[in-house]
């Protein structure tokens, strides 16, 4: 290498650099606003652990480590035999209505999205303009049907507003748009029926939004409260937010017990998320695959 | 095995007519190519006789049975999509198989067809891959496969090479040729390309607008195409078209030459006088064509040159070792036989 060009690309190289140390500073920023949102994140839930483990006389200090740690709150609720009877009532609830509504959406949103039928247009608006009603709204009107139908007090009283969401629909629909006719069409020829085709092409092509959609339909009626409060009157009908806002008394609410018992209720949550994260990365690479 | 008879097939969408009075007679074993520009409804007649789409008017005879009311998959064809439509969630031998999935078979026998197929296209080592890890030409033979494997009487291919690069598209038409010839099924293909036409077709079907402009064989629709837009169509680069009009000596040319010897054409009639590229040469008592070189493009075995002659622009072929200068005079004519008369107006030939 001559001289002239070690001086032209070392020239370069101090071109380069300043521009390099704008991006650094830019970099610096972005992560300090994301590291600040995660702390406002994790807060509620260090909070939760940290009250969990307090006495009741030491709840409303705001210290994170309690001056006196106990886990006794941990063995008042496990004890306690309602909590196992709400932690399966939510299980099965949130199970069923998940499932239902991964199904039912999904063979919506395929319908609206890959059919043309007349007044398609029309049931899509309709099924979207239900997502501009708020759960308060609804709360009243699925009342009285319930007391109609006899479903008070019941699961099915307090799944069927869930069985099928407005939400999931519309993001099928979405993802169906994803998957090219051709694939559908080449089914078709090759004699499979409208059902087969759903089922083996194109719900397999869109897993991941699949995976999206159950995380969140299961932890929305994991903590679902106003509904199953409203619906249900025996303690044992009750779900686990619910069950959990009934410790204490009139007068007191026992925070530590339930942070105790939200604490504990994470962890189902967690698995769930855990198991379907793993759908979604995968989904997104296999998403990746072009003609 | 099937002969496929189109009659007087229309196709609408909405108020937009796409297909007019389609009438297409396809023999028993024939490699049929469907060819014109984008947008002539090509791939509109292909998916009416896959039973895709409906037809407005008309009626598609598969084996000599009306198919018109029939499901895609009682018709006997297969189809292969310009995007190969293989799942990527499947791996290659589950693809290949994906068309036995209703086939009253056993799973033995199923399998034994797989391998069967898999080994005609060469490809038995990558059965148990994901599409994602094939090639682009690998993933045109999955989808080749999924739809030999099922036997079918038609196959149906609408531009399976178009995305392909362009040596690989040479290739697998000599492959698609080649399966052709083992399986003896009919064929219709469609494509864009007219290269891909004239080598793969027995017979070629030129469309425009919906409507079918010729039907033959690729030497006919050569030799005589039966109107200018398939003289165009039709090689490359395209014919040239000199205006002109007829008198009694012959067709008087806008350049200022007569050329004589075509057919005989009414006096004061306006016309085009088609001539190839290929077809022109160096000559200095019948040229009808004369002007100064303006651009050389040099191909290797030979030159194409561009002559202005006052009245537009001709391309002829040139020797490829020497060439007319650029700026050089040149006179070209053409043997009678390779020369098009056309209507101007209605763009018909006129023989
Ligand atoms: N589903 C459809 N709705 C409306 N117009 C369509 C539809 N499919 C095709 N067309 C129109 O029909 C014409 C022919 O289309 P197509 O058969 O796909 O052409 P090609 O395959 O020759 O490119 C085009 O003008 C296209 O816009
Ligand atoms: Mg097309």
């Amino acid at each position: 290498m001559t001289a002239t060009e070690i001086r032209a690309s070392s020239e370069t190289l101090l071109a380069v650099q300043a521009p390099r140390k704008a991006a650094n500073l830019a970099q610096f920023f972005r992560w300090l606003i994301l590291f600040l949102g995660g702390i406002l994140m994790i807060m509620p839930i260090v909070y939760m652990l940290s009250t969990s483990l307090k006495w009741p006389h030491e709840v409303y200090n705001v210290n994170l480590w309690p001056d006196e740690p106990t886990i006794e709150n941990y063995a008042y609720v496990l004890e306690d035999g309602r909590f196992y009877g709400w932690m399966i009532n939510s299980t099965i609830i949130a199970l069923i209505t998940t499932a239902s509504a991964l199904l039912f959406d999904s063979l919506v949103g395929y319908t609206l999205c890959k059919f043309r039928f007349p007044g398609r247009y029309i049931v899509f608006i309709a099924i979207l303009s239900t997502l501009m009603i708020p759960t308060e709204m609804l709360v009243i009107p699925w009342y009285l049907m319930s007391q109609q139908f006899g479903w008070l007090d019941t699961y099915w009283g307090i799944m069927f507003p869930g069985l099928m969401t407005a939400f999931g629909t519309f993001l099928m629909k979405q993802f169906f748009e994803t998957v090219p006719d051709d694939f559908i069409e080449a089914a078709r020829i090759d004699g499979l029926n409208e059902l087969q085709i759903w089922w083996t092409v194109a719900m397999p092509l869109v897993r991941p939004a699949l995976a999206a959609l159950a995380i969140f339909v299961f932890l929305g009626n994991w903590t679902a409260f106003i509904w199953p409060l409203i619906v249900t009157n025996s303690v044992e009908m009750y779900t686990l937010p619910v069950g959990l806002a009934s410790f204490g008394d009139e007068a007191d609410v026992a925070w530590e017990l339930i942070m105790t018992g939200a604490a504990i209720s994470t962890i189902p949550t967690l698995v769930f998320f855990l198991i379907f994260q793993r759908f979604i990365i995968r989904g997104v690479v296999m998403a990746g695959l072009k003609g | 095995m099937a002969n496929v008879t189109l009659r007087s097939l229309g196709k609408s969408f909405g108020k937009t007519e796409v297909l007019k009075d389609i009438d297409l007679q396809i023999e028993d074993g024939e490699f049929v190519v469907l060819v014109g520009p984008s947008g002539c409804g090509k791939s509109t007649t292909l998916r009416i006789i896959a039973g895709l789409e409906e037809a407005s008017t008309g009626t598609v005879e598969i084996a000599g049975r009306v198919v018109n009311n029939l499901e895609p998959k009682d018709r006997d064809i297969a189809m292969v999509f310009q995007n190969y439509a293989i799942y990527p969630h499947m791996t290659v031998r589950k693809n290949i198989g994906f068309g036995l999935r209703t086939a009253k078979k056993t799973r033995a026998e199923k399998t034994e067809r797989i391998e069967e197929v898999a080994r005609i296209l060469d490809m038995t080592d990558l059965l148990a891959r994901k599409p994602s890890q094939l090639s682009g030409g690998q993933r045109q033979r999955v989808a080749i496969g999924r739809a030999m494997v099922r036997d079918p009487a038609v196959f149906l291919f609408d531009e399976p090479l178009s995305n392909l690069d362009a040596q690989l598209r040479t290739q697998m038409r000599l492959e698609i040729k080649k399966l052709h010839q083992r399986v003896e099924s009919t064929i219709i293909f469609v494509t864009h390309d007219q290269v891909e036409a004239m080598t793969m077709a027995d017979r070629i079907v030129i469309m425009k607008d919906g409507v079918i402009q010729q039907v033959g064989t690729p030497s006919e629709v050569y030799h005589k195409p039966a109107n200018t837009f398939v003289a165009r169509f039709i090689g490359a680069p395209s014919m040239n078209m000199l205006p002109g009009t007829g008198t009694d000596a012959g067709i008087h040319l806008k350049t200022g030459l007569n050329f004589t010897g075509g057919p005989a054409v009414a006096s004061r009639r306006e016309v085009l006088l088609g001539v190839r590229p290929e077809d022109l040469v160096p000559d200095g008592a019948a040229a009808f064509v004369e002007g100064k070189v303006t651009v050389q493009e040099p191909l290797g075995h030979e030159t194409l040159i561009y002559v202005d002659t006052g009245a537009g622009e001709v391309i002829a072929k040139a020797d490829g070792r020497r060439p007319p200068e650029v700026g050089s005079q040149v006179r070209l004519s053409a043997l009678p036989e390779n020369v098009h008369v056309f209507d101007a107006v209605t763009g018909q030939a006129l023989t």
